[in-house]
């Protein structure tokens, strides 16, 4: 987390306009952090070897000219599903080895036009179907607080590098909890906003209906500037809504622990949940109590439905939008087959991993004629009833309060032979999905174990900045400390270079 | 009907429902901002987004929902306040995102129809449905052996999906439907109707009943039939398919079946068992179309005259018969020169008789002279040395008494053969019309000479012998004669 230059984005543009350090400096440093410690944690799938380069441009400009942005020379790692013209994009599958994007994704193009400096491409679950970044084609990514437990996933290389000190933001994916189960996992802040709030061009849709982008960092005050610059109406994506990024600025400004209203679904409390996360929940509860926010007891009541409805939605529209993948234009395509049908087969036989040749054969039968209106379509009834159920919810409170994961970060191997206990990882943050809710993933300290916990916040459509703001409010009460990190190689690194 | 007597053919109803897709003249693609055109080299109109790169998104083309409105309305249809994109999915080459971006339970258009008229009478042909949706690419699979290539260009070029309801009844119908869908498409701007190119394809559903049935029978598809020759032919085959194998006691099968131009026969392609699945469900990259109203309004008030709305006005101003106007209504081209040298004609100074006489010469120069030189050469022969400009001029040689009308056809054919103006034309070859007095009473007064017993019988009350007579002077003087002047001069003759 921490670096000797700076601790926030602010510190670091303060730093940058007094020319403490350069950005070449800060650059230089994070790619050899990286370089020492990515052999021990497979944290990135590809090292951007321009990095360097553009760090100097920068450091040119700014000799002559101010900064245009707090992000200018800003060190940032993102998630390998998001695109940037010219460079690989593997979504960690064999089938797009070779691939190059031939665009950039808005949101990253939207943080490099204010100048940020994009470090490499992180490690996740295959096309992000996993909670583990076990289905990774290249290996999974260890966690940096235990090297024998999951990161969890998908996004579980952007919440590692922001953990391990790689760099100070990085971008993820949440389809069903992508961002925030890692954020908690590896004791770091990660967001995923209200559907339509930042464009999903470049993403490499899993399911496109519930897909969002989002930032890991170090605190809401740092992902609320990203989230600001990253968001707002894309004419190259439709489902973009037009409205003013600048809210989420006065939502953080305009909110205080004191008075508010915390939502708390008392039954995702109860069974099923880890005891030691339970308790630091109930201490977090009465803390904030204690600093003058209101508990409001609220129901969920289709909540219960939430696994099953993501996994009739999210699996169908995967499948859908995987058929691309045909060996035909791009990517992994088997030499010689016999005929096209056996191209196909064959190509999408050895190009794709279990996880992912799984979601697709269950989306590809909850779309079949026959079992449609069984199945994917009557997850779509229920997922409107979830919706509405939030937001009858953010009637009477602010926002919700709910456990993030209901485990710590688990082992290796643990839930891999066992699907639908992987799949009941995001049982509490698939429903901010489904219901196409801002939400994220304040980290509240560690347990006896020395493993991060964390706490899931639930805000009604567009509150992000608020849920930013108590989010440093409670990051406030639980100060963490640092992982304890063994570089792959001995160097400078592994503990000294840190403060 | 080859080996099939008309009385047999009562004996069975054929009922057709056609499916177009015809292209949209929009600048861009439906869902990217590349070109919309035909015949570019192969894979030079294409982006990431038309060729399904991963990370890419639709993003719908206004103009397409604009064109599509237009046909809808033009046909009467009813516009769907909102409807509902689909994904189609199927495995092909030349289909790159897996899925073809479609409209399938909310279709932009409902309802509508068509006026045919054939021999059997006139009809109106209930349209069911129009949606939008976008083109695949083709495979080609010429050149090199082994081995197939894929161009992208017509990827992602919109279509509107035409749907009629089973209202048809014989393969005239279909094919008088198509043209009249074709030209109402063409007339609106919408689409070119080319089906050389591709932009106006045909799909026939046909089944075969006892007539006052009210069942139908087993339907079988018919793709991609491409020319309305061959609509006419594949459906002739197919009918006489079904009725031998019903009366030699077969059931039809439900399938889809590929129309040979070779062999002038349909073909088995896929049975109903063999039917894709095509698996819909409404595309999550595209919010709801919802049109706002006021569009319609605009579409609907900015509607040209429409085919049908033309003839009428034709039949009324002109007076000319329903048939030659919807000959001259049949060719967008022919009818816009058409009117454009009516208005030419309609030179402020001339009073209303003068006016009528150049309108009933002009209507009947182009129905004759002008039509047939669009069927033999193409609508080429409407612009450049025999635009309609130059045309009127000539006929307005015919109008002042220099020029007879034959004589002016003669010159047209021989313009548009050398590709010369038809004025020059007169000048280079010397023509002028006889109308002197003198030159005529001489020509006359030979032709009487000539024919003595003609003139006796004539003078004894055969007045039929007149036209005898004209035509006698005509030849003689080449078609050069002015044929009023020749009449008037031959009665006064005659009479002495």
């Amino acid at each position: 987390m921490k670096n000797p230059f700076f601790s926030s984005l602010a510190e670091f543009a303060r730093g940058r306009d007094e020319r403490r350090f350069s950005i070449e400096e800060v650059t230089r440093y994070f790619l050899s952090r990286t370089e020492a410690l990515n052999p021990s944690l497979n944290v990135c799938l590809s090292i951007n070897q321009n990095a360097v380069n553009r760090a100097r441009q920068i450091d040119a400009r700014l000799v002559r000219n101010k900064a245009i942005s707090p992000f200018t020379g800003y060190p940032v790692m993102i998630k390998d599903n998001l695109e940037m013209e010219g460079y690989p994009t593997t979504c960690a599958s064999r089938i797009l080895s070779g691939y190059l994007s031939r665009r950039t994704a808005t949101a990253v193009a939207r943080l490099l036009s204010l100048g940020v400096v994009v470090l490499g491409k992180t490690n996740l679950d295959e096309f992000a179907m996993g909670s583990s970044t076990e289905n990774s084609a290249f290996g999974p990514t260890r966690n940096p607080w235990n090297p024998a437990r999951v990161p969890g996933g998908s996004s579980g290389g952007s919440a590692a590098a922001v953990a391990a000190g790689l760099a100070p933001l990085s971008l993820g994916s949440d389809t069903g909890g992508s961002i925030r189960q890692p954020a908690a996992f590896c004791g770091v802040l990660g967001v995923k906003p209200t559907y339509g709030r930042i464009s999903r061009s470049g993403l490499v849709a899993f399911s496109s209906s519930l897909d969002q982008i989002g930032p890991f960092a170090g605190s809401g005050a740092d992902a609320l500037e990203a989230l600001v610059a990253m968001s707002g109406k894309d004419p190259l994506d439709m489902t973009t809504v037009d409205r003013d990024p600048a809210e989420m600025r006065s939502g953080y400004q305009s909110t205080e622990v004191m008075g508010a209203r915390i939502g708390i679904p008392e039954a995702l409390f109860g069974e099923g949940l880890d005891g030691s996360i339970r308790e630091r929940l109930k201490d977090l509860r009465d803390a904030l109590s204690g600093e003058g926010a209101r508990e409001v007891s609220v129901t969920l009541p289709h909540s219960r439905f939430g696994i099953n409805v993501y996994y009739l939605v999210a699996t169908s529209e995967a499948s859908s939008n995987l058929s691309r993948f045909d060996g035909v234009r791009y990517g992994f395509r088997v030499k010689n087959p016999a005929d096209l049908r056996a191209m196909y087969e064959e190509t999408r036989d050895q190009g794709f991993g279990d996880e992912v040749k799984r979601r697709i054969l269950l989306g590809t039968f909850a779309l079949s004629a026959g079992y449609q209106e069984a199945f994917y379509r009557k997850a779509r009834k229920v997922q409107a009833l979830i919706r509405r159920d939030f937001l009858e919810a953010f009637e009477r409170c602010d926002m919700i309060l709910t456990p993030t994961s209901p485990t710590p970060p688990f082992a290796f191997g643990e839930k891999t032979g066992d699907p639908l206990s992987m799949y009941l990882s995001d049982v509490y943050t698939i429903t901010a999905n489904l219901a196409g809710l801002p939400a994220l993933s304040v980290p509240v300290g560690i347990d006896s174990h020395g493993l991060p916990i964390g706490a899931h916040l639930i805000g009604p459509p567009w509150s992000e900045g608020r849920l930013l703001k108590m989010a440093d409010r409670i990051a406030g009460l639980y100060p963490m400390p640092l992982p304890e990190l063994h570089a792959g190689h001995a160097d400078g690194f592994s503990e000294g270079g840190r403060r | 009907m080859s080996g099939r007597s008309d009385t047999h053919l009562r004996e069975w109803e054929v009922v057709v429902g056609l499916e177009v897709h015809t292209q949209l003249l929009t600048k861009s693609k439906l869902f990217c901002r590349c070109e919309n055109r035909f015949g570019a080299p192969p894979n030079t109109l294409v982006c990431p987004v038309c060729m399904g790169h991963p990370g890419t998104l639709p993003v719908l083309n206004g103009e397409a929902v604009r064109l599509g409105l237009r046909a809808g309305l033009a046909a009467g249809c009813r516009v769907s306040p909102v409807s509902v994109f689909e994904r189609k999915h199927y495995f092909y080459p030349d289909l790159p995102k897996g899925y073809q971006i479609s409209q399938y339970a909310t279709p932009l258009l409902t309802g509508g129809g068509l006026r045919i008229r054939t021999e059997a009478g006139e009809r109106t042909i209930r349209i069911h449905r129009m949606h939008l949706e976008e083109d695949a690419g083709k495979n080609l699979h010429a050149g090199i052996p082994d081995r197939s290539h894929v161009d992208l260009n017509r990827a992602g070029v919109p279509l509107l999906e035409i749907v009629s309801e089973p209202d048809i009844r014989s393969p005239d119908e279909a094919v008088d439907y198509l043209k009249r869908l074709r030209q109402l498409l063409r007339a609106t701007k919408v689409s070119d109707g080319n089906m050389e190119e591709g932009s106006f394809r045909c799909d026939i559903n046909l089944s075969i009943r006892r007539p006052g049935s009210t069942t139908f029978g087993t339907r079988v598809e018919i793709k991609n039939v491409n020319s309305f020759r061959f609509v006419h032919k594949a459906m002739l085959h197919e009918i006489e398919r079904q009725i031998d194998a019903v009366e030699s006691g077969e059931k039809i099968l439900q399938e889809t079946r590929l129309f040979d131009p070779v062999s002038g026969r349909t073909k088995p392609m896929r049975s109903k068992e063999e039917a894709l699945d095509y698996r819909y469900f409404p595309e999550p990259d595209l919010p709801s179309l919802v049109i706002d109203p006021a569009m319609v309004e605009e579409e609907r008030s900015a509607l040209p005259e429409l085919p049908e709305e033309k003839v009428a006005r034709f039949c009324a101003e002109i007076g000319i018969t329903r048939a030659d106007a919807e000959i001259l209504v049949a060719e967008e081209g022919l009818s816009r020169y058409f009117e454009e040298g009516l208005s030419l004609l309609r030179s402020p100074s001339s009073d209303g008789d003068a006016f009528r006489k150049a309108r009933e010469r002009w209507t009947s120069f182009v129905l004759s002279e002008v039509l047939r030189e669009v069927n033999r050469q193409g609508e080429g022969v409407l612009e450049g040395e025999t635009s309609v400009g130059h045309t009127v001029a000539l006929l307005g040689k015919v109008l002042s008494g220099s020029l007879s009308f034959s004589q002016a056809k003669e010159v047209y054919g021989r313009a548009v053969e050398e590709n010369k103006n038809p004025l020059a034309l007169v000048e280079e070859l010397g023509m002028v019309q006889l109308s002197g007095d003198d030159e005529l009473g001489l020509l006359v007064e030979s032709v009487l000479a000539e024919n003595p017993a003609e003139v006796a019988s004539y003078r004894g009350g055969k007045d039929r012998l007149f036209g005898f007579f004209v035509g006698a002077v005509m030849k003689k003087s080449r078609g050069k004669a002015n044929p009023e002047k020749v009449n008037e001069i031959l009665r006064d003759k005659l009479k002495g």
